[in-house]
């Protein structure tokens, strides 16, 4: 089962349409059960059963998520593929020591992958959609696998099934999330 | 959360518009005239009759003039969504955008720049699965344009049904048409829905087609009780 975390700013948002409903479709039509969760509502048992676990975007000026990064404690202490994206991505980096910086960028944009991985395939440019005002520094332990320095596109825990993105997936690259759910 | 939704009349932000009602405010709908026939973004046959749309849903109205030249439209865009900051306090802005990554963008950079919400809640959804939605919901549905081969004049003034989706189905597989009309191909108006306390009749309405390129335009319609 992968586990899909809503990181909306709250519960049945109006952005959960648009945020978390088109990563679950993906994971659904890869033919792959799937239960979404509020992160305010996450348990144990959920963590537990899940086989991969997908953190969500949010809108623009959704960082209430940023402001409760106590809730994510859970991911340092679990050994099963977790894929952040965006505002899921700034969890990630933030559970595990690195910063969240604003970085505001909007729109397609080209995305330099310089690390082959199991999630993004070899190094080769792409073309990702971003939304995003916030981006990451690089948590110890943790290696870029796309963008550089400053701009981080993509990022993988050194040893751990452990990735983050910026961009978002369900525009143009859904094989992304179509490959993360074949780690699980 | 008080919003305000972009607001063509069509099925896309008719939809959007009941997904906001659902957990949030609608305080305005904000439309855009666009005097240009092929506006890059704002839907244009019937707008004008959008206001009887807001009247049957039973929410404000501000419409915007736009010369609807590229460029001038978003700053025409920007200074609509800023007099519905003033007039109505909204704090957000929901559109209809599916996959158009062109129209989602520039909203976005517009909200961004007025520190509003943006809430896009039929962003990349399933272009069938949405038509069935539509359908089993009670959205009555017409399709006031066509644009693209081979849609021939009978889909002019056409409601979308079962019958019409398994046709745009098998016109997806066999000529790659979008189905919900995101690339241009088709235009619609609401002519009635569960959010709607009223719905509305078209009196008199005028049909051209030609070459794949067909119209209905409305000229009298009245609110009728349901």
């Amino acid at each position: 089962m992968i586990l899909v975390v809503d990181l909306c700013f709250k519960p049945e948002s109006l952005s959960r349409y648009e945020f978390v409903d088109p990563i679950a479709g993906i994971v659904s039509r890869a033919g792959v059960e799937h239960e979404v969760v509020h992160f305010s509502e996450l348990t144990d048992d959920l963590i537990e059963r899940a086989d991969g676990i997908i953190l969500c975007g949010t809108a623009l000026k959704d960082n209430i998520y940023a402001e409760r990064i106590g809730l994510f404690s859970w991911i340092d202490r679990i050994n099963k593929p977790i894929l952040g994206i965006c505002a899921g991505m700034q969890v990630v980096a933030a559970v595990f020591g690195g910063g969240i910086v604003p970085q505001p960028k909007i729109g397609l944009e080209w995305i330099e992958i310089i690390k082959e991985t199991h999630l993004l395939g070899p190094p080769r440019e792409i073309e990702g959609y971003h939304l995003h005002n916030f981006g990451v520094t690089l948590p110890p332990g943790f290696k870029i696998v796309a963008g550089r320095p400053g701009q981080i596109e993509a990022f993988k825990h050194a040893e751990r099934p452990i990735y983050g993105i910026v961009f978002h997936p369900e525009v143009r690259n859904r094989w992304v999330v179509e490959r993360f759910v074949d780690l699980g | 959360m008080l919003l305000g939704v972009l607001f063509s009349g069509g099925k896309d932000s008719v939809y959007a518009c009941k997904r906001a009602m659902e957990t949030e405010t609608v305080g305005c709908l904000i439309t855009l005239v666009s005097e240009n026939p092929d506006s890059y973004m704002f839907h244009t046959p019937n707008v004008r009759r959008a206001d009887l749309i807001a009247e049957a849903i039973g929410v404000p109205q501000l419409n915007w003039p736009t010369a609807g030249e590229e460029g001038a439209e978003l700053s025409d865009l920007r200074d609509a969504i800023a007099a519905a900051v003033d007039e109505y306090g909204i704090e957000g802005v929901v559109t209809g955008a599916i996959e158009s990554v062109y129209q989602a963008a520039r909203v976005q950079r517009i909200c961004r720049e007025l520190d509003l919400w943006c809430f896009n809640p039929l962003w990349q959804i399933d272009q069938l699965e949405y038509l069935k939605l539509l359908v089993s919901e009670g959205f009555l549905v017409i399709i006031t344009g066509v644009f693209a081969y081979p849609l021939d004049e009978s889909w002019v003034g056409a409601r979308i049904d079962g019958n019409r989706i398994r046709k745009l189905e098998a016109l997806q597989k066999k000529y790659g048409i979008n189905p919900s009309g995101e690339g241009g191909e088709l235009e619609t108006f609401v002519l009635d829905g569960p959010i709607f306390k009223k719905r509305i009749e078209i009196l008199k309405a005028a049909r051209s087609y030609d070459n794949y390129r067909g119209h209905l335009i409305i000229e009298e319609a009245r609110l009728v009780d349901k």
